[in-house]
């Protein structure tokens, strides 16, 4: 199976899924933080393995990241993406430690880390539950597994499944932001969905021409 | 002489050779290997970017002969043999073939990495091609960049000293 190309009207399907579920896990983050917190109009591309790591900013940059394997009847894998900046931010504003660091502190913080997978939980959490309810698709994510590295390091786990079927990825992503300070934040989801699970997605809303 | 020397870049389950002055480089390695076969004296080398063990996992109809180990690796000697390398001098370095995420499902193509690195190590042995120095293992990505002109792999992890091998 190669999908180098999608009907507009599969676009506008995958589209709205990344817009539900983002929407709801902006609202939950929002919550969380008591922040305000916009999302962007995802954007639904298909994408040779090494663009997926200029999508955020190349394959050499540090990034952080929380992966979740989808289990049910559409795997796939979700990330939740940020620069090492945003989730300083995100583990400051939780934890009330002004002076964190992710990499300057002698030892790992523990808490921290478990600050951020809790952000992840929460978020991934409410992107699933929305997917799930939008398409009557069970989907269970896993726990989260952190990862701080070269982003061509830590989105390779995602395209495995892919890679065995395809040369293109389908990613849908959705930026989130938050401008109310001037530690502007901004995150990404990627929704990699594996390779069978796209027929599945499509046929539940109701789209058959999807071969 | 005033030559400049180019960084040749390799993606992702992609493959290219080079010869001194120019270096290669290819980066954010996780799971994938970066193998490195080169001839010292003639300084040419070619860096394979491999990121799947095997092409019997290959579902598709168009092989991509870059992606998997025992593709690249006979095509990566053949491209060197090709450009005046000579067979009997050939030798290889290798980094990568980390565990980016220490998965509880012990689902295998979650260990990818370590048998990328079998599987690298596998073909280069039929080709009897030692393997001079490697770096792999562990749960850091690697950039690596190797130079024909000295044979040297510099690696970069995150937050860590450069160091060659």
């Amino acid at each position: 199976m190669e999908f180098l190309q999608l009907t507009t009207m599969q676009k506008d399907v995958l589209r709205e899924i990344g817009n539900i579920g983002a929407g709801n896990a902006a609202t939950s983050l929002s919550t969380l933080l008591n922040k305000k917190i916009e999302m962007k109009v995802p954007s639904v591309s298909i994408v040779g393995f090494d663009e997926i790591m200029e999508l955020t900013g190349g394959s050499e940059e540090t990034i952080v990241c929380l992966l979740f394997r989808i289990q049910g009847e559409a795997p796939g894998t979700v990330y939740l993406i940020f620069t090492i900046e945003e989730a300083e931010y995100f583990v400051k504003e939780l934890t009330n430690d002004p002076d964190f660091s992710l990499f300057h502190s002698e030892q790992e913080n523990e808490m921290a880390l478990s600050a951020l997978q809790e952000i992840g939980n929460i978020v991934t959490g409410s992107y699933l539950t929305a997917l799930s309810d939008f398409t009557k698709i069970n989907m269970q994510p896993s726990v989260p597994y952190l990862g701080i590295d070269m982003a061509g390091a830590v989105l390779t786990v995602g395209l495995l499944e892919l890679s065995q079927v395809s040369d293109y990825a389908i990613v849908i992503d959705t930026e989130i932001s938050h401008d109310g300070t001037e530690e502007g934040i901004q995150g990404n989801f990627f929704l990699l969905p594996d390779p069978e699970s796209f027929a599945k997605i499509f046929s539940a809303l109701g789209i058959n021409d999807y071969e | 002489m005033n030559e400049t020397s180019l960084v040749v870049k390799v993606g992702i389950a992609d493959l290219k050779v080079v010869k001194a002055p120019d270096l290669i480089r290819t980066s954010g390695l996780g799971s994938c290997v970066g193998v490195i076969v080169y001839d010292p004296s003639k300084k040419i080398a070619g860096l394979s970017h491999v990121l799947l063990p095997d092409s019997a996992l290959a579902k598709q109809a168009k092989l991509n002969v870059y992606k998997y180990a025992d593709t690249a690796i006979p095509y990566l000697v053949n491209s060197l043999l090709e450009k005046g390398a000579r067979k009997y001098a050939l030798k290889a370095k290798m980094a990568g073939g980390a565990q980016m995420f220490q998965f509880s499902s012990g689902s295998d193509i979650m260990r990818i990495g370590p048998r990328n690195v079998e599987a690298v190590e596998k073909q280069l042995a039929e080709f009897r091609i030692p393997v001079i120095a490697s770096d792999v293992g562990g749960n850091a990505g690697r950039t690596i960049e190797f130079d024909p002109e000295t044979s040297q792999l510099k690696i970069r992890k995150v937050n860590k000293e450069e160091f060659y091998i």
